[in-house]
């Protein structure tokens, strides 16, 4: 294996694209390690990222959204006060990954392109509708992050290609999301069921929305149908059973010695319910 | 194979170790500088008996390169007693509720119990469960190591 420490996007790239073998990028490392080490993947290049410059940072846009460097840990996401007043939903989702332990190493970028379908910080960015940076041979493009797993393990990033940042949107006014996820534990699990709420009111009436489920299908996916559910609504129990009816009718799990399918099926019904509730009410100013 | 040198400061030392870019920052402790205070227990992140400071961030040592450590800054177990042989509190109140049989998980459970209690001196035992939640002990069932941190918590506390 040979151990490479890139000083810019375009040289890791470089690197990357020029390498003959298995390749990985090394952020957090909590995913590359593990494997490494089970002997399930030893790359012949492994790049780290983490000298790059700026990539520690997290940064207000023009537009009022968050730029997250891909080396910025969940413990200093956790701690950034501006993100998780804006996005708490997103900022929750990456704090349950790991223990404090891996807290101090594990990155959202780490998370998306690890492609597990089960990645407990990805729902939350698919809701917030977030986008990343792609940097490649070819030069730079802008993906939301919906894109990027396409299957278990399995990312639509072309060779050389990576992260070069992740950036959430402006939070704009009356504005909340949430990401739950089902485990049997409290602690130091992988998600049976994750689903992430982003919405926006008007008054009491949801203006717009966007609902994400995890571990229900091959990637994270995004459920408009689920959306539609609770748009227009002041999220009565109509709304949020129609809700609950478009998460079930789009899941599509495996059965495993996590959960069958049919208990998946059902727990992203009431997942969804509850993460609803959770986003309506911080959108109404619930700072919880 | 060849290695990579890296300059490292350990407990406050300056050090250096050849390090083949696969070994792990533990097998480096243990192997390059014979600090063999932090244990693996898994090699997988599960069980925290690895757990290290880094740059004062706790992590597992088994889940960080050993040539990551260049110019780093890394706190282990062996850096926790004063320099005399004087117990640190959290140490002190181990032995006093009995938290340890085997003591594998120890040195890794002192690590971290340190850091949560640099950030948080007055925790809930909740906080403390939850912190603790990466370090896994087979022997004692938790409650002891729970009450020694809270007990040593409230030891700083009245000493500050
Ligand atoms: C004990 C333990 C518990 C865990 N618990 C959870 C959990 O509860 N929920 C959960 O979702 N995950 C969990 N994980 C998995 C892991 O911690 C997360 O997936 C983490 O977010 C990975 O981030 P990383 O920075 O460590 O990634 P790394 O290991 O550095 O990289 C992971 C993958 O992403 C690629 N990659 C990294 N950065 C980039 C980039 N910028 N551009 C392109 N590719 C990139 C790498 O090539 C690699 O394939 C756990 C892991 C451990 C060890
Ligand atoms: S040996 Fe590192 S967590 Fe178990
Ligand atoms: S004392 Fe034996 S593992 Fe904790």
């Amino acid at each position: 294996m040979r151990y490479h420490c890139a000083k810019s996007f375009s040289e890791a790239a470089e690197i990357a694209a020029g390498a003959p073998g298995i390749t990985r990028f090394l952020a957090g490392g909590t995913d590359v390690l593990v494997q490494l080490r089970s002997g399930l993947v030893t790359p012949d290049d492994l790049i780290d990222l983490k000298q790059i410059p700026g990539v520690h940072d997290i940064s207000r846009t023009p537009e009022g959204g968050w730029r997250i460097g891909v080396a910025v840990s969940g413990a200093e996401l956790g701690e950034h006060a501006g993100v998780k007043a804006d996005w708490p939903g997103v900022v929750e989702g990456m704090g349950l990954v790991g223990s404090t332990q891996v807290q101090g190493r594990a990155t959202l970028a780490g998370n998306l392109c690890n492609g597990s379908p089960a990645a407990d910080s990805v729902p939350g960015l698919v809701a917030a509708e977030a986008r990343v940076t792609v940097i490649g041979p070819n030069g730079a493009r802008e993906v939301p992050v919906e894109e990027i797993p396409t299957g278990p393990g399995k990312t639509s990033l072309g060779p050389g290609e990576l992260i070069a940042a992740i950036t959430l949107p402006a939070r704009g006014a009356a504005g909340g999301d949430a990401y739950q996820r089902f485990i049997p534990r409290t602690e130091m699990d992988i998600a049976v069921v994750g689903c992430a709420v982003n919405l926006t009111l008007t008054g009491e009436t949801i203006a717009a929305a966007r609902v994400a489920l995890g571990a229900v299908a091959p990637t994270v996916i995004l459920v408009p149908e689920a959306a539609a559910a609770i748009v227009g609504t002041a999220l009565d129990d109509a709304a949020l059973e129609a809700l609950a009816a478009a998460a079930r009718a789009a899941a599509s799990p495996i059965s495993d010695k996590r959960g069958t399918a049919e208990f998946r099926t059902h727990v992203a019904g009431v997942l969804a319910r509850r993460v609803a509730q959770a986003a309506y009410a911080r959108a109404k100013g619930d700072t919880k | 194979m060849s290695k990579i040198h890296v300059s490292a400061t350990v407990n406050g030392d300056p050090v250096e170790f050849l390090a083949d870019p696969r070994e792990t920052l533990l097998d480096c402790l243990r192997d390059h500088l014979d600090l063999t205070g932090s244990k693996e227990g898994c090699g997988t992140g599960d069980c925290g008996a690895c757990s290290v400071l880094l740059d004062g961030r706790l992590v597992c040592s088994c889940l960080v390169l050993g040539v990551e450590a260049e110019g780093k800054r890394v706190e282990t177990i062996e850096g926790m007693a004063e320099p005399g042989g004087e117990l640190h509190p959290l140490q002190r109140k181990f032995i006093e509720h009995a938290a340890l049989q085997c003591g594998f998980c120890t040195p890794g459970i002192l690590v971290a119990s340190k850091a949560l209690l640099a950030r948080n001196p007055d925790p809930t035992e909740e906080e403390v469960r939850y912190w603790l939640a990466g370090n896994l002990c087979r022997c004692t069932g938790y409650d002891k190591i729970v009450r020694a941190v809270m007990d040593a918590a409230a030891d700083l506390r009245g000493a500050a």
